[in-house]
């Protein structure tokens, strides 16, 4: 019972269909059968007593007058019309003179003339016994444990009672038909299980199988965000289709509440990393200056000879370097530095384009910008050129780099008010997702091209200045389509 | 007894006189048959019936009763101008009738009473074997269904009325065939010529009976008419039948009937008969 229980609803719901239908077959079948068995006895008894009377009166006058082959043929007389005249034919008829001696009968060799009736058979002696009672009526006896039906009828007029007749019925008989009607009946069962039931597999199949799906899904969630539902697997208005739509309401969450977290952890390690970096920086820079001045004092006032110098020549440039790639690191981009103005970007423009033409790239240029804006030229023009420096090297010869930079109003309530946004798309190679990941840290696109310095300089200048910087690197039409779009608010507390 | 069933199983011939005068004519010949002979052959009884009318040229009455005694009675009464009757009764009422014809069963004026018992009883192969059963008589005045089993039992020193354990009548002999093939009685005695036909006809019927003992020889069921008749129309009657297996359609009709003819005969064909009969005080 259990183990029916545990079954999927794909099994059991069409199975619980299946029975309710088989059973409700079984039991109409049955009541119907039970109630036809009863009135085809009814009927029969009604039909034989009605038989024995007539018969007992013309009965009368043949045994009057011991006109044995007129009793015979008159008793013999329903058993030689067709059968199927009357619902259950008799076995036979015996007519028993008053002593309860057999006077004829209809079967003369199992019931032969002058036998003593209560002899011939064991269920016959309590019959006789009975029929022996004083009585005018038909009477039916139906004796326990005796496999035959007995209507008993006297054969008399006014106070003349000459014998009985007796119609002897099997139950076999009634059996039987009752058996027919019975494997009809089940026929029928059949029939219409056998129509209702793929109907109620089907239904219970379309009630279980999106159930499934859903229950899978659910099963799923604790390892991963699962996919959507197919709305049109349950496309109804019931409990279970808003359950469907219920479950994907709650996954697009999921999903959104996933991508922020992602966004947060991203965010916090670039900010880690920031902080650390500029720790570091700081600390080195402090006896980095101090070595470079005493370097300094050494060679001015030391009097070298000329293998000092070139030592003090090779330790001089060193520091330096040291103190380049960590000046690189601390990016300030809150420098004081004059407003931005439409020329600064024309600066930058006029520098990149000998580097685009070198390798055959056209730069499609479309700056908005009218007047200045209170934002730090130097880091914004930075910003810029590290950006453009990417998107050339990244393109394809006969590629082109589309620049947009115009000043935009935001209305949504975080970020109310208006921003600059510089977006720089290139075509090429898409990125990887593990180089979507690293992007903005420093170092992470290390190779010949450059110490992979300038994206964590420009997220550092986008993060001080209150921004931020966003990147979609997808195929579009088979092309590749990577853009940068950074966005700066304008006025913002510094 | 006034609502007895109408299937006869009898036929009897009959005829008539060719009536000289025109007056005659219209006065039909009144014919009676008892069921001394076949089933219900009744469209055999009505062709017979035309043919007799065609050859004698009036009118024919066929008068059909269930017992010997009531067409006994009709012919005492000389209500029948004819009647084909058993052996039995016509010796009893030899007094009042001119024999006129014997028919010729098997070529020869003969039958016999066949005792029959039951195919069930296979056991049972003589009379002595019966005692203390139930017996079937044909009709009280048969001869072969009645008389000769009891003039047997009194030749074998028995009291037929205290022989068998039960006797009843079944009016019939095609009757007595049935009684006998369904076991109601185990033992019955019949006419030989109706249970050959019978055999040849329905023997589904006969298989179930089976053929005991043969008793001697008697005269045919004869064709009698009432003494009052006129000797024209007796001599009409007579040549009509006698003639009958001179012409295709009668010889038809005979054949139906089982018969090969009809022979003027002498009464005296019928003296075993009466023997039996003296036997029981009778005659």
């Amino acid at each position: 019972m259990r183990f029916l229980l545990n079954l999927s609803f794909r099994y059991k719901v069409p199975l619980w269909g299946s029975l309710l239908i088989v059973g409700t077959a079984a039991i109409i079948s049955t009541t119907l059968l039970l109630r036809s068995y009863g009135e085809l006895k009814s009927d029969l008894l009604r039909d034989a007593t009605t038989q024995g009377r007539t018969m007992a009166t013309t009965l009368f006058p043949a045994i009057l007058h011991d006109q044995v082959w007129r009793t015979y043929e008159i008793i013999k007389a329903p058993f030689n019309r067709d059968s199927g005249e009357s619902p259950v034919q008799a076995e036979s008829f015996v007519v028993l003179d008053q002593r309860g001696q057999v006077y004829v009968s209809t079967s003369p060799e199992a019931l032969p003339m002058l036998a003593d009736f209560r002899q011939l058979a064991p269920d016959f002696a309590a019959l006789a016994e009975a029929i022996a009672q004083p009585g005018r009526d038909t009477r039916v006896l139906e004796p326990d444990e005796s496999d035959h039906l007995f209507v008993a009828t006297p054969i008399r007029e006014e106070e003349a009672h000459l014998g009985t007749l007796v119609q002897i019925y099997s139950k076999k008989v009634l059996h039987s038909r009752f058996q027919k009607s019975a494997e009809q009946a089940a026929l029928t069962a059949v029939l219409v299980i056998v129509l209702l039931l793929p109907l109620g597999w089907y239904w219970g199949q379309r009630t279980a199988v999106p159930l499934v799906r859903l229950t899978e899904r659910m099963e799923e969630l604790g390892r991963r965000l699962p996919d959507n539902l197919a709305p049109e697997l349950y496309d109804y208005q019931d409990e279970l289709g808003r359950l469907y739509r219920a479950y994907n309401r709650m996954l697009q969450d999921l999903r959104g509440k996933a991508e922020i977290e992602r966004q947060m952890i991203h965010s916090e390690r670039l900010a880690a990393i920031g902080k650390l970096t500029a720790g570091i920086a700081h600390e080195i820079n402090n006896p980095l200056l101090g070595m470079l001045t005493a370097l300094n004092t050494l060679r001015h006032h030391g009097e070298p000879g000329p293998r000092t110098l070139k030592t003090l020549t090779l330790l001089e440039r060193g520091l330096m370097q040291i103190k380049d790639t960590v000046g690189a690191l601390l990016v300030e981009a809150k420098v004081k530095s004059r407003d931005l103005s439409p020329q600064d970007v024309e600066d930058v423009r006029t520098l990149i384009e000998p580097q685009a033409r070198e390798r055959g790239v056209s730069l499609h240029w479309d700056s908005r910008l009218t007047a200045p804006l209170p934002l730090p030229s130097t880091s914004v023009r930075q910003v810029l050129i590290n950006l453009l420096l990417n998107a050339v090297q990244a393109s394809v010869p006969g590629g082109e780099v589309r620049v947009s930079i115009a000043p935009i109003t935001t209305v949504a309530s975080a970020n109310a008010g208006t921003s600059l946004s510089i977006e720089v798309v290139n075509g090429g190679q898409i990125l990887t997702d593990m180089q979507t990941a690293h992007l903005f840290e420093p170092f992470a696109n290390d190779d010949e091209r450059g110490r992979g310095l300038g994206l964590w300089v420009c997220y550092q200048i986008a993060r001080q200045l209150g921004g931020d910087i966003a990147v979609a690197s997808e195929m579009v039409d088979g092309l590749g389509r990577t853009s940068f779009k950074v966005t700066v608010p304008i006025g913002a507390p510094q | 007894m006034k609502l007895t069933r109408r299937t006869f199983l009898g036929t009897c011939a009959v005829l008539a006189m060719t009536p000289p005068q025109p007056a005659f004519a219209a006065k039909p010949l009144r014919v009676g048959m008892t069921p001394a002979f076949l089933h219900t052959q009744h469209g055999l009884l009505a062709e017979w019936r035309d043919y007799m009318e065609s050859r004698l040229k009036r009118p024919v009455e066929i008068v059909q009763r269930d017992s010997y005694r009531e067409t006994m009675d009709l012919l005492r009464q000389e209500q029948l101008d004819v009647s084909w009757i058993c052996t039995y009764p016509y010796v009893y009422l030899k007094k009042q009738l001119r024999l006129v014809a014997v028919p010729l069963y098997q070529s020869q004026p003969y039958y016999r009473a066949y005792l029959i018992v039951s195919a069930k009883n296979p056991q049972i192969k003589e009379m002595s074997q019966l005692r203390g059963k139930v017996f079937a008589y044909a009709d009280p005045y048969s001869c072969t269904g009645h008389l000769f089993p009891r003039y047997q039992l009194r030749k074998m020193g028995e009291d037929p009325a205290k022989f068998f354990a039960k006797t009843f009548f079944t009016y019939s002999h095609n009757k007595l065939i049935e009684a006998v093939a369904d076991g109601l009685a185990h033992g019955g005695s019949v006419d030989s010529y109706v249970w050959d036909s019978l055999q040849a006809l329905k023997p589904e019927i006969t298989r179930r009976t089976l053929l005991v003992s043969q008793s001697p020889e008697f005269g045919f069921p004869p064709i009698v008419a009432r003494r009052t008749l006129s000797e024209a129309e007796f001599s009409a009657v007579q040549k009509m039948l006698v003639m009958m297996r001179n012409d295709p359609q009668g010889s038809a009709l005979l054949q139906r009937l089982n018969l090969n003819g009809f022979i003027q005969g002498r009464p005296n064909l019928y003296d075993g008969v009466a023997e039996m009969m003296r036997a029981f005080g009778e005659g």
